[in-house]
């Protein structure tokens, strides 16, 4: 049975206050207010377009949000461009098309922020990118290029990419959606080792298995908003609201 | 549960592929001879090449003259090398002092020598490799080919000449123009109005005139403008204009590069940590770089051969020092023109196929495997 943690004085690693976002006149994410505690891990799940994506792309400010607020680790999201940095370095994420550097090998893939951002040497930078691509099983990859791996192992190499920077949140955006199933379970065991080794998480995805797994809670988004969210047993077993049901038959269905 | 009735999954084993090598004349016949059109094509094709060759190295070679004066190259249509050996030196020097050339010879083979290891990637130091060629060089060279300091006597600029003017400014117009045409380009894509409007502005005004206006404006014009008792050197002033003008062209062939590279990369890059400099400097450009290395070569090219077009404002490059040579009245036959031209002609097509060569080792270097 997975438990949320015990609170510590309401210091949350991601706190979202009355949040909107708008691209243009479309009014994308309306009222979001959302926290998420230390070592939680967060599934978000709803139809295509109901902005997903943009939600944990705004934690991380790759989307601008409009209103509200955002704090992340204690630092308030603002224009303040070190600010930018700041959380950046604080978060790590993981997209759906892996977006590794093709020109670089998967080893430089993995030190290149740690001694650009994080100014450490290249030996030491070295050490901690073997030790997370151990981790993620794809040592022997080393000092080949992204374009010679299989989808599941450029997304592992991502998430070793992220974790490099010794991040306090990770961020997922439908990691294993763009993956053929027999490579999916590859990047989920490695979601869930991380997931145990009490890292927090927020996970865009349809992997309704991995969910409850590992979840504390489930997120189910329609329209910009947070429809519903509860432990993942009772979200999967007795949704409260019509519009979840309706999409659970959908993507448990068959 | 039955052994015999379950079936074990086994691969089928690996086989070399099937040999494709079925000799020269199973290839000739396939590619060249395999239709009577393919046979009729063959055959006017090796016979146009023949015709064509045979006149030129009957002209150049076979019938020529290689030794004596001018005196033997007065009859019949053949090349008279014995001209190019006398203005050897002023192709190479152009009016630069006899005593002093041993200056340029060793500005180029300093030049070589720290090329050679550089454009091998095998060879390793390129970081002092690169900070000897693009920082130390450059004040080598030029004290070593101006001089005025150091002991050395200075020679003026308009005693420079022949290959030398032509290295030099093709040399200086390509290192200065291809930081400054990715600095347009990437101000030209930047999110700050007015960094953009002036990228903009800059590349269309250079486009917009031709490099031959740009020479007589910064020789003519340009001193009109300065205040008194300023003056620059007329070479120097040309080498910043074809920079500039060169610039403006690379910017574009640049931005092309920038566009063809996903968001994504610039999301990673970001979601990493990396700010503008640090992902264009590391992420972006060397892939855009890579992508748009052909199109960067050919602007490399022809500024190459656009600087014989300082000949119409009195500097002497390559071919204008073998024009100017033309009019030397102990060398007037009727084969001194067709000699030197096919000379110019000869030495600007191997500068332009080793560079053309090289690019191409490089991009097939370069590559990592195709993008997913
Ligand atoms: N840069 C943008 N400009 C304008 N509209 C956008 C932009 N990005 C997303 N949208 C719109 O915002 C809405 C939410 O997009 P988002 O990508 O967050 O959805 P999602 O829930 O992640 O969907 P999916 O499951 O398909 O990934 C969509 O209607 C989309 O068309
Ligand atoms: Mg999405």
């Amino acid at each position: 049975m997975n438990t949320i943690p015990q609170t510590n004085g309401g210091n949350y690693a991601i706190e979202i206050t009355n949040m909107n976002k708008w691209f243009g006149s479309f009014h994308v994410l309306r009222d979001i207010n959302l926290q998420v505690q230390q070592g939680e891990r967060i599934v978000i799940c709803g139809p295509s377009g109901s902005g997903k994506s943009t939600l944990i792309r705004c934690i991380n400010r790759l989307e601008e949000h409009q209103e509200g607020s955002i704090i992340v680790d204690g630092i308030e999201l603002s224009n303040d461009l070190k600010k930018i940095d700041e959380i950046r370095r604080e978060v790590g994420m993981c997209f759906q098309h892996f977006n590794l550097f093709p020109h670089l090998t998967i080893l430089e893939n993995c030190t290149l922020a740690p001694i650009w951002v994080r100014r450490m040497s290249k030996t030491e930078a070295n050490e901690i990118a073997m030790s997370y691509l151990e981790r993620v099983k794809i040592p022997d990859q080393a000092l080949k290029y992204p374009g010679q791996l299989s989808g599941g192992q450029q997304q592992r190499v991502a998430i070793a990419r992220a974790l490099c920077m010794n991040p306090a949140v990770m961020l997922f955006d439908e990691p294993t959606s763009a993956l053929d199933p027999e490579m999916i379970k590859e990047v989920l065991d490695v979601m869930v080792d991380l997931a145990e080794g009490g890292m927090t998480m927020i996970c865009v995805t349809h992997e309704m298995g991995f969910a409850r797994r590992v979840a504390n809670r489930v997120i189910f988004m329609d329209e910009g908003q947070i429809v519903e969210q509860n432990e993942p047993e009772a979200f999967f077993t007795s949704p409260r609201n019509d519009r979840t049901k309706l999409f659970l038959s959908q993507i448990l269905g068959h | 549960m039955n052994t015999e009735s379950q079936q074990v999954w086994q691969p089928i084993p690996e086989k070399p592929p099937p040999s494709l090598s079925i000799g020269p004349v199973g290839w000739a016949r396939k590619n060249l001879f395999s239709t009577p059109l393919d046979i009729a094509l063959t055959v006017l094709g090796l016979y146009m090449i023949y015709v064509v060759a045979s006149a030129i190295l009957d002209w150049a070679v076979f019938n020529a003259v290689w030794r004596g004066t001018a005196d033997d190259c007065r009859e019949g249509s053949r090349a008279c090398w014995p001209f190019i050996q006398a203005k050897w030196g002023q192709l190479i020097y152009g009016r630069y002092p006899l005593e002093e050339r041993w200056r340029v010879d060793a500005t180029m083979i300093i030049g070589v020598l720290a090329m050679i290891p550089m454009l091998i990637p095998a060879v390793p130091f390129k970081k002092v490799n690169a900070i000897f060629l693009f920082v130390v060089y450059p004040v080598i060279a030029f004290f070593l080919l101006l001089g005025g300091r150091f002991s050395l006597p200075l020679v003026e600029t308009p005693l420079w000449g022949g290959l030398l003017v032509t290295l030099v400014t093709s040399i200086v117009g390509i290192v200065g123009s291809l930081p400054l045409g990715i600095l347009l380009a990437l101000g030209r894509r930047s999110d700050m109005p007015v960094v953009r409007m002036l990228s903009i502005g800059f590349i269309e005004f250079w486009r917009g005139i031709p490099l031959i206006t740009v020479l007589f404006m910064a020789s003519v014009m340009l001193p009109l403008f300065l205040p008194e008792g300023v003056t620059l050197d007329k070479l120097l002033r040309c080498l910043v204009g074809i920079a500039l003008f060169s610039a403006a062209y690379l910017a574009e062939v640049v931005r092309g590069g920038l566009q063809a590279i996903p968001r994504g990369q610039y999301e990673a890059a970001n979601a990493l940590g990396l700010g503008y400099w640090r992902t264009m400097l590391l992420i972006i450009l060397p892939q855009a770089l890579r992508l748009v290395i052909p199109g960067i070569v050919n602007s490399f090219i022809a500024l190459l051969k656009d600087t014989t077009l300082v000949l119409i404002v009195g500097l002497f490059d390559l071919l204008g020092i073998i024009q100017l040579s033309f009019t030397d009245p102990n060398w007037s036959t009727p084969n001194t023109a067709n000699t030197g031209y096919f000379t110019a002609a000869v030495m600007f097509w191997c500068l332009c196929f080793s560079i053309s060569r090289y690019s191409q080792f490089m991009e097939r270097r370069l590559q990592t495997g195709h993008k997913r």
